[in-house]
């Protein structure tokens, strides 16, 4: 199971509390995890990254272990850590100054 | 006795303003998906439990909702557990998909470049006026979409975007079909309004679309004013019983059409400032007809702090400010284009709502106003329904 961390608002559009899981079959990219969690959650289809070209929002940011992963091919093998369940992986709304 | 429903979107969330005919003690359900900015919320004409909602964020993007039970639970349509396998066992979702059709094409952009059509958000929910399933949804970039299955999936009506997109340009607030509205009389003729492109009408439920800006000036915003299109239309209204009479706020200028649209003519007779957002028409008299003078383009606030409705209750040209209740000093809120509304009853009821967050009413066709909210998000826009 790979643990996900949704935003605020994308965890109260889900309706969802806390973490999501989601079983991803084959290598575990993060393509792979956003994949399973549109699959799990319909809903969240457009709000992570675009319906057509899957393309990420451009406020949107992926986490994991500390590293930045938001620029990486969509293909990038996620963390042992990630793939293992010891850490989760986040997808964040990008801080907005003001 | 009547239930008059007042939708309320907001820049984090939505609010349901629900009260008796007498339109005194109302009762306010919301945040409905607060954080949220709710550009717009309508409800159906054919079924008014029926409503449909424009969910937008920065981040996030579109999401569309929906009430089948006149706002106590919504779902984004397509993602209740029942609608979630289709034929192909795939998960739907797609009801906040808004992908232009065909070759997406280009408009003019702010530097005068030519620019790619691209979506950002839905202004504006407009029901069928007969079938709860059937909707069309004005977007940023301008465009108009159609669905016919409750809000599951969209298409555009591309032949809007044929009517000479390639010189629309976005004004400061964006390039997008704010204003809809389907002739009671003939639900084949829909009139829609960009800003800052102009009016246009199509005859044939949107296969094909005409400009009609004729008469429209616009002589300090286009080089040439009485262009084609171009012109910063922000809102049209119309009386059901008299659909080919339609009323324009401009940007600057109040006009009337008494021919659908084909020839307009400035009424903005003796206004304090002829500039603002809204206009909308009395429900029993065709020819009353209200608005929100603001100072300028450069002044989004009422004149000297003053905040007036407008009345004329001749089609234009003879206006009254409307004062009691409203604040005479110190205001300086705007009230945008899709944030007033009025209800069915007898005396008709006015709703308008501000960038301050109130939410006024007068139940008296604007003799009397009382704010029914004061302290909410800025509000985008206002919707009423009056149930039976």
């Amino acid at each position: 199971m790979i643990r996900v961390v949704l935003p605020f608002h994308l965890r109260n559009l889900a309706r969802v509390e806390g973490e999501v899981e989601v079983e991803v079959a084959g290598p575990i990219t993060v393509g792979a995890v956003l994949d399973a969690l549109e699959a799990k959650h319909p809903v969240l289809r457009g709000t992570i990254r675009d319906h057509g070209t899957l393309k990420r929002r451009p406020f949107i940011r992926f986490f994991a272990c500390k590293e930045d992963l938001s620029l990486e091919p969509t293909d990038t093998p996620l963390p042992d850590a990630v793939v293992k369940g010891e850490e989760p992986f986040l997808v964040v709304g990008a801080m907005a100054g003001g | 006795m009547s239930t008059i429903r007042v939708l309320v979107g907001t820049k984090k969330g939505a609010f349901i303003l629900t009260a008796d005919g007498k339109r005194k003690s109302w009762d306010v359900s919301g945040p409905h998906f607060a954080g949220w900015e709710l550009y717009h919320l309508k409800g159906s004409a054919a079924d008014p439990n029926r409503l449909y909602a424009s969910q937008s964020s920065g981040w996030f993007g579109q999401i569309i909702q929906r009430s089948d039970d006149g706002g106590k639970t919504w779902n984004p349509p397509g993602t209740k557990p029942e609608d979630l396998m289709g034929p192909d066992g795939m998960p739907k979702g797609r009801s906040n998909e808004f992908a232009y059709e065909g070759e997406v094409g280009t408009h003019k952009f702010y530097d005068g470049s030519q620019h790619p059509w691209e979506f950002k958000r839905i202004w504006h929910i407009e029901p069928s006026l007969t079938d709860p399933d059937t909707a069309y949804a004005g977007a940023e970039d301008a465009a108009i979409f159609k669905t016919t299955d409750g809000g599951k999936t969209w298409k555009e009506l591309s032949a809007l975007r044929a009517a000479k997109g390639h010189l629309w340009q976005p004004g400061a607030g964006g390039m997008a079909v704010h204003t809809i509205i389907i002739d009671p009389k003939n639900p084949q003729r829909i009139y829609i309004a960009i800003s800052a492109a102009g009016a246009f009408r199509t005859e044939d439920g949107g296969k094909s679309w005409k400009p009609i800006n004729k008469g429209l000036k616009s002589q300090h915003e286009l080089p040439d004013p009485d262009a084609d299109v171009g012109h910063c239309v922000h809102r049209i209204a119309l009386h059901p019983s008299r659909p080919d009479v339609l009323f324009m706020q401009k940007h600057w200028d109040i006009m009337r059409s008494d021919n659908a649209g084909d020839q307009w003519n400035e009424v903005s007779g003796n206004l304090p400032t002829d500039f603002g957002f809204p206009i909308d028409v009395h429900a029993h008299e065709p020819e009353t007809i209200y608005v929100v003078p603001i100072t300028s383009d450069s002044l989004h606030y009422p004149p000297d702090g003053k905040l007036r409705v407008y009345r004329s209750k001749s089609g234009g040209n003879e206006w009254e400010a409307l004062t009691r209740g409203l604040p005479q000093k110190n205001c300086y809120v705007n009230v945008y284009r899709d944030a007033m509304a009025v209800d069915q009853l007898d005396p008709c009821g006015v709703y308008f709502g501000t960038t301050g967050g109130q939410v006024y009413c007068s139940p008296d066709g604007g003799d009397n106003w009382e704010p029914i909210v004061r302290d909410l998000p800025a509000v985008l826009s206002v919707e009423v329904q009056t149930l039976k």
